[in-house]
């Protein structure tokens, strides 16, 4: 296929049947691959939709340095999509993520500002808010832009429908709720009985623990309403499920992969007991190139999850 | 009889450190009694004057956020496990 820019190549991902990882007959399994985006991760089709639609609005001009709190998939397409349109760009990133994002970050010349890991994704925001206050600044905002939202409903939500109408459920990753309020809506809208349900990490006792409930974050784009369930999944089921991945069907995809796997089993073995099975698709957000110093595929279990909770992972 | 309940770091000033206390089944509102009776002021952190959850707290049974079960009213049974959890974001 042909293609005038990388940028053209973000979205229309393939979705692939796992029928090795299905827990139980009746019910099939299928994984939109993410990690088939230009950067490899999900986050491609946000970081062009917020770029675009902050030019479009005009808020956007070539004198702003674009700044943006990430975990890292955010801050590597936005810092992709930066460069091809001409700004430079800023990511806020918690000291603790994998040493993959932040070389990724600075191969596409982003500038790298590091916020206390201890304080997650959360004190991510709180420092770039901080330095946004300079007006040299614009920050696309992932947790607050609509054009997250809409790039789910407009892409993922749609990409789904066209590829398997007869969809009874759908599984992915709690973040910024945005592939789950914009895909979600989408599917709904197509079929209300679908099933929206979220997968969300069980973060490391380090993370919560220098925490206060005031530090609690709840982004402003995400609509709770839209989830018909929301399951919590330790780092040690993330690695066995992105192992399982792997071993059982050649898909090597990053950890919070497997988490959605694990949750895709329950909800399948619902569907099963409820309706007679069906077709559940899993949103797999990125490969597992960035997860490799975990050693989440090298080592025993133990060492795995250690070293898993150690980094962010979300 | 009983119910394992974790309590988060930031609220175990209450529990005097303890991390895991064992309550008697029944729904989440009974158990946040049982909380409440035995570490006292507890109930408040969780609740809202209003009576419902404080929106930056989880509580999950067996790994299911109540607030997609019965909320409040999701019975849980002997052997079942409920973690409070604050809310997190990623991305």
């Amino acid at each position: 296929m042909k293609y005038k820019s990388v940028l053209d190549t973000i979205g229309n991902t393939p979705l692939i049947e796992v029928p090795r990882l299905s827990p139980t007959e009746g019910v099939r399994l299928w994984v939109k691959l993410e990690g088939e985006n230009p950067t490899g991760s999900v986050k491609d089709r946000i970081a062009l939709a917020m770029i675009e639609s902050a030019e479009a609005s005009g808020e956007l001009t070539k004198d702003k340095i674009v700044l943006e709190p990430t975990s890292g998939n955010t801050g590597i397409a936005l810092a992709m999509v930066t460069k091809i349109r001409g700004y430079r760009f800023t990511a806020v990133l918690p000291d603790n993520a994998s040493a993959e994002r932040v070389q990724l970050l600075k191969a596409y010349g982003a500038e790298v500002i590091f916020s206390e890991g201890a304080k997650g994704t959360n004190g991510s925001v709180a420092l770039a808010q901080e330095v946004a206050q300079d007006e040299r600044y614009y920050m696309p905002f992932q947790y607050g832009n609509p054009a997250n939202v809409e790039a789910h409903y407009r892409g993922t939500g749609q990409e789904i429908i066209d590829d398997l109408p007869e969809v009874k459920a759908f599984v992915a990753g709690l973040g910024t709720g945005g592939t789950l309020t914009g895909t979600g809506k989408r599917l709904k809208e197509h079929d209300p009985s679908i099933k929206v349900v979220a997968a969300e990490p069980e973060l490391g006792e380090l993370v919560y623990g220098l925490r206060s409930l005031e530090d609690g974050y709840i982004p402003p784009i995400f609509d709770p309403d839209i989830l018909d369930g929301k399951v919590k999944v330790k780092a040690r089921d993330s690695i066995v499920w992105t192992k399982a991945l792997l071993e059982r069907e050649g898909i090597f995809a990053g950890i919070s992969s497997g988490a959605v796997i694990w949750v895709a089993q329950r909800v399948g073995e619902r569907l099963a007991r409820d309706g007679g099975g069906g077709d559940v698709v899993c949103l797999l957000p990125d490969g597992g190139w960035k997860y490799l110093s975990t050693e989440a595929w090298t080592e025993d279990l133990d060492t795995a999850e250690t070293q898993v909770e150690e980094t962010l992972w979300w | 009889m009983a119910v394992e309940v974790r309590i988060p770091t930031v609220f175990r000033k209450f529990t005097g450190g303890e991390s895991v206390v064992e309550l008697e089944a029944g729904t989440i509102s009974d158990l946040i009694d049982q909380l409440e009776a035995r570490f006292p002021g507890l109930k408040e952190q969780l609740l809202t004057e209003e009576g419902e959850l404080h929106r930056f707290v989880n509580v999950y049974v067996n790994d299911e956020d109540a607030r997609y079960l019965e909320k409040l009213e999701t019975k849980v049974a002997e052997g079942e496990t409920v973690a409070i959890l604050p809310s997190v974001a990623g991305g």
